[in-house]
């Protein structure tokens, strides 16, 4: 039987405030355990959250980019569970009334074809704190620095099909939240989050099969190989003539499998009802106002500029547009040199990508600035240099040896194109090697390499490389 | 000295007639005397009181003295009190010392006024007659075998027995009001979001409301002004501008309308009650105002409504009271649900189990609308009454409580017919709007009497008013329990 992949994701973006949502505690992460967590924090008796709505611009913003109708009034509720790091015994969360409401789309790009990923909604919550195992033998600690740090779950509908549309999908996402500001995407630290529900089913059926969850999948690596395993897991049960049984399931990257955490039977009653500590979180047309100017443009938007006002394939434009920070540096660039867009994607994409992942950089931290590159590539386009020396140039750019013109200068490594010059250099080269001259002339036309080695060799790289071809070519064949 | 009203009290401070410190001496000498037969209060710390009282008298040498400066007050236990073991009423707060202050507390700490101790009351405030409480019942200074009414019931006891010259209290469905209507008091529960609930230790949320009690509604509204204000730490907390909640105490009140519920005089109500506050509407024609009939048609639907959303609020409230950072944590365990089960068990009397249960169950899944939805909803029209015989009327009258106080150990083993011992007052709080109780008389066994003032939202000066002018006319309040 032929079997249909159906996953929808779940996703916990960290919202980038400076304060919890509740709170009025430090996010900042890495701090001393319990070093960040408030009397709120901590649930003493008597203490009462007070919304951020620093957190209320970034949901809004992020409803507003994927085109998502945004609910005026939504509602704070709370979700009951005991839990050593839930402080309170219960999360505030939103459950009926969701800050971003249905609407919503994403733009995947996978292979060829491109599709859109529907949003069916994001909420707002407060994360928990972090229970550690290691280093208390027998006990465990708490370490309340996390709980209250804010949060948006944005909720995919059952719309993708295979592992890699839903990595595609969480790139893309996580590319989304860094580029419009609201999270730092950092996947180490836990800021960005996916859970995954995968069920499978005949092809050409329309209901849906049983669907496992697979928690907190931190990599799309993992996210891939998680989904592979638990569609081959699912399929086999299937195939065998069993039953999928509703669960969730924790991904064990060590053994690359998926495991049962629990089912549905044994899940809690989260009893969720408004919480009256809260008033419900009233979004006016000045709010929205202001978290639409201040919406940058967005990359699906700027990728299709990319292709029609600088003529770059739809790959490079797809590239360049991945992160905010490298598009911007990208159209500096092409400013500073007047045109030239596929000069200077090829370098992005190339030596100054390579360059930028060998020193574990991001390209806000490049020590060639676009202004900068685009000075060393205006040196190729006038021909002063050739691309080859260029790359030396480069080379000594990153290590801080000055701007390009000055050390071309420096170096030496000006472009010859007095055609003088090169001519004495091949009448040196062709007196000094008869018997390979004899050969090209005998029909060994493969030998022409040879000589432009030689001649390259000869003048340091520095011949003008179409001009070297032409002397060449005419004194060989006279 | 200890039978003088704070008002006059904060005279004599003001005027170095007495010293805040030797004030705050009588008093505690009183507490250290008549304490321990009423058990009014959970704590008392001289040390920190008499520092108080010390700091205080400087800042009246300085000349700087507010009308709370160097008055001790006794702080319900459910207000968290920076340095003060703050319990709740409570086993599984026994040993919780509170690292910050309350609002309430901190606008006491600002004004001066000295924290005289905490007070007793029933458990997480869940209680109509003090008998839930962790440190045992109190007892009512009138009779030593009625209880003092609840959950503010030592707050109330500590007031009417002179222990102290004011105390604070929270209501949540009747625990400021019925207890002052139990032990002859005056007692004022403001709209909700007037007092900030920062650092009162939360039963219900939607319905906790702090107040003051004291002898005399002149006394509460002096101490309003202190309690009230807009408090960023709480959402809930209404930004207005500051009142003077004593300005219209003086005025006349010929022309008040006041509305009498139908549904507050019908069955269920005792005839020595019913009598008493005849007597007071009788008082207050005299005074000028006149009495319409008005109606509740939805006032019997209080308690269950009541019943049900207060307990949802209370069994999730509740659940950070789990052994894990502070507080009770059971001797031996298990494992981690072991840990959570035995601690709740051991930590958490019977009638706080009994709501955490209720509340648990009213919110899962299933019964979630049949249950608490449908309660929200009734919620509405229960508030939509009172909108609509406000319509007719000024101030709405009638009892707090449908009998004086009962005997100790009569209903604890009936919570349906303790829960209606607060079937007058719970309806304001589902509204929101302010209630208070001044005292109005005797009932048959010598027990006092409570009519229960109910105002419009935010009304609480003219509620004050309408008091205070009836405690000119007559001297229920001035009258002390005697034989403690």
């Amino acid at each position: 039987m032929q079997w249909e992949i159906v996953i929808g994701l779940e996703t916990h973006a960290q919202l980038s405030t400076q304060s919890k949502i509740f709170s009025g505690a430090a996010t900042a992460y890495g701090a001393a355990p319990n070093s960040q967590a408030c009397a709120v924090d901590i649930a003493l008796p008597g203490v009462l959250p007070v919304f951020n709505r620093v957190a209320a611009e970034k949901a809004v913003k992020f409803g507003l980019a994927v085109g998502a109708r945004i609910n005026r009034r939504s509602v704070f509720e709370r979700k009951n569970y005991f839990y050593p790091d839930l402080p309170k015994g219960y999360q505030i969360t939103q459950l009926e009334l969701p800050i971003v409401a249905e609407g919503g789309k994403l733009r995947i790009q996978v292979g060829d074809h491109e599709k859109d990923i529907r949003i069916t909604r994001a909420h707002m919550e407060e994360d928990a704190g972090k229970s550690l195992h290691e280093d208390f033998h027998g006990m465990t600690g708490i370490d309340l620095n996390r709980a209250g740090t804010p949060l948006v779950e944005i909720v995919t509908e059952p719309d993708l099909r295979s592992s890699a549309e839903a990595v595609a999908y969480a790139k893309a996402l996580h590319s989304l939240v860094r580029w419009i500001g609201i999270c730092d995407g950092n996947m180490q630290e836990g800021s960005f989050r996916c859970d995954a529900n995968v069920s499978v089913r005949p092809k050409g059926t329309e209901t849906l099969g049983t669907r496992c969850e697979i928690k907190n999948l931190n990599s799309f690596k993992f996210m891939e190989k998680a989904i592979d395993y638990e569609v081959r897991r699912q399929i086999e049960i299937l195939e065998d003539g069993g039953r999928i049984v509703q669960e969730t399931r924790l991904y064990d990257p060590d053994r690359d499998e998926t495991r049962s955490m629990r089912s549905k039977e044994e899940a809690n009653d989260y009893r969720y009802f408004p919480d009256p500590d809260l008033l419900p979180l009233v979004i006016d047309e000045a709010f929205l106002d202001r978290a639409r100017a201040s919406l940058p443009e967005l990359p699906q938007a700027m990728r299709e500029r990319f292709v029609s006002e600088h003529g770059l394939p739809v790959y490079d434009a797809g590239v360049l547009t991945v992160a905010r920070e490298l598009a911007a540096y990208f159209e500096e660039a092409v400013r500073a040199l007047g045109g030239e867009a596929k000069l200077v994607a090829n370098w992005l994409m190339g030596d100054l990508s390579a360059q930028l992942n060998k020193d574990g950089l991001e390209i806000g931290a490049s020590p060639i600035s676009a202004v900068r590159l685009a000075g060393l590539l205006k040196r190729i386009v006038d021909g002063t240099i050739s691309g080859k020396i260029a790359k030396e140039v480069f080379a000594a750019m990153w290590a801080g040896e000055g701007e390009a013109d000055a050390i071309i200068e420096a170096k030496g490594l000006k472009q010859v194109s007095d055609s003088g010059a090169i001519e004495k250099l091949v009448d040196e080269i062709i007196a000094a090697n008869s018997a390979q001259v004899e050969e090209y002339r005998g029909g060994k036309e493969k030998m022409f390499g040879f000589f432009v080695g030689l001649a390259m060799k000869a003048s340091k790289g520095k011949a003008n490389p179409a001009q070297l071809n032409d002397i060449l070519k005419k004194k060989l064949a006279s | 000295m200890f039978n003088t009203s704070l008002k006059k009290l904060s005279g004599l401070l003001a005027g170095k007639e007495i010293s805040s410190v030797e004030l705050t001496q009588i008093f505690l000498k009183r507490i250290g005397e008549l304490n321990p037969s009423l058990n009014a209060f959970i704590t008392v710390d001289e040390g920190k009181s008499l520092a108080q009282a010390k700091a205080a008298d400087a800042v009246i040498a300085a000349g700087k003295a507010g009308p709370v400066t160097g008055v001790p007050i006794a702080q319900k236990d459910i207000f968290c009190a920076k340095g003060w073991r703050t319990t709740c009423g409570s086993k599984m707060l026994h040993n919780f010392i509170a690292p910050y202050d309350a609002h309430v507390i901190e606008q006491f700490n600002r004004g001066g006024a000295v924290n005289l101790g905490k007070t007793n009351m029933d458990e997480f405030a869940m209680g109509s007659s003090n008998e839930t409480s962790y440190y045992g019942k109190v007892k009512n200074p009138w009779d030593l075998n009625a209880v003092p009414g609840g959950s503010s019931g030592g707050s109330a006891a500590a007031v009417a027995a002179r222990l102290c010259p004011a105390a604070t209290g929270t209501d949540t469905g009747g625990s400021i009001r019925q207890p002052a209507a139990c032990t002859g008091i005056t007692g004022i529960k403001p709209t909700y979001g007037v007092v900030s609930r920062y650092g009162m230790i939360a039963f219900a949320s939607s319905l906790d409301q702090g107040g003051p009690m004291a002898r005399s509604a002149e006394d509460c509204a002096l101490l309003l002004n202190t309690m009230a204000g807009f408090d960023l730490r709480d959402s809930t907390s209404l930004e207005r501008e500051k009142e003077d909640y004593t300005r219209d105490l003086n005025l006349p009140l010929a022309g008040l309308k006041i509305g009498l519920p139908r549904e507050f005089f019908a069955e269920g109500l005792s005839a020595d009650v019913a009598k008493a506050i005849e007597e007071a509407l009788a008082e207050y024609r005299k005074l000028g105002a006149q009495t319409v009939e008005v109606s509740l048609p939805n006032s019997k639907l209080a308690v269950p409504v009541y019943y049900v959303l207060a307990p949802a609020e209370a069994s999730s409230n509740l659940a950070r009271f789990d052994g894990v950072r502070y507080g009770y944590r059971a001797p031996e365990y298990g494992d981690l649900v072991d840990m959570y089960q035995k601690t709740r068990a051991q930590g958490f009397g019977a009638e706080v189990k009994r709501r955490i249960m209720i509340g648990s169950y009213v919110l899962s899944a299933g019964y979630y609308d049949a249950y608490y939805l449908k309660a929200q909803k009734l919620r509405r029209l229960i508030a939509q009454d009172f909108t609509d015989a406000f319509k007719q009327c000024d101030v709405i009258m009638g009892p707090t409580a449908p009998t004086t106080a009962f005997n100790l150990g009569e209903k604890s083993d009936d919570p349906v017919s303790m829960y209606l011992s607060d079937i007058y007052t719970i309806a304001v709080n589902l509204a929101g709007l302010p209630g208070m109780s001044v005292p109005a008389g005797f009932g048959a066994n010598g027990r006092p009497v409570g009519l229960q003032i109910i105002g419009n939202y935010f009304s609480e000066a003219k509620m004050l008013n309408v008091a205070h002018q009836y405690q000119q006319a007559t001297d229920w309040h001035t009258r002390m329990p005697q034989g403690i």
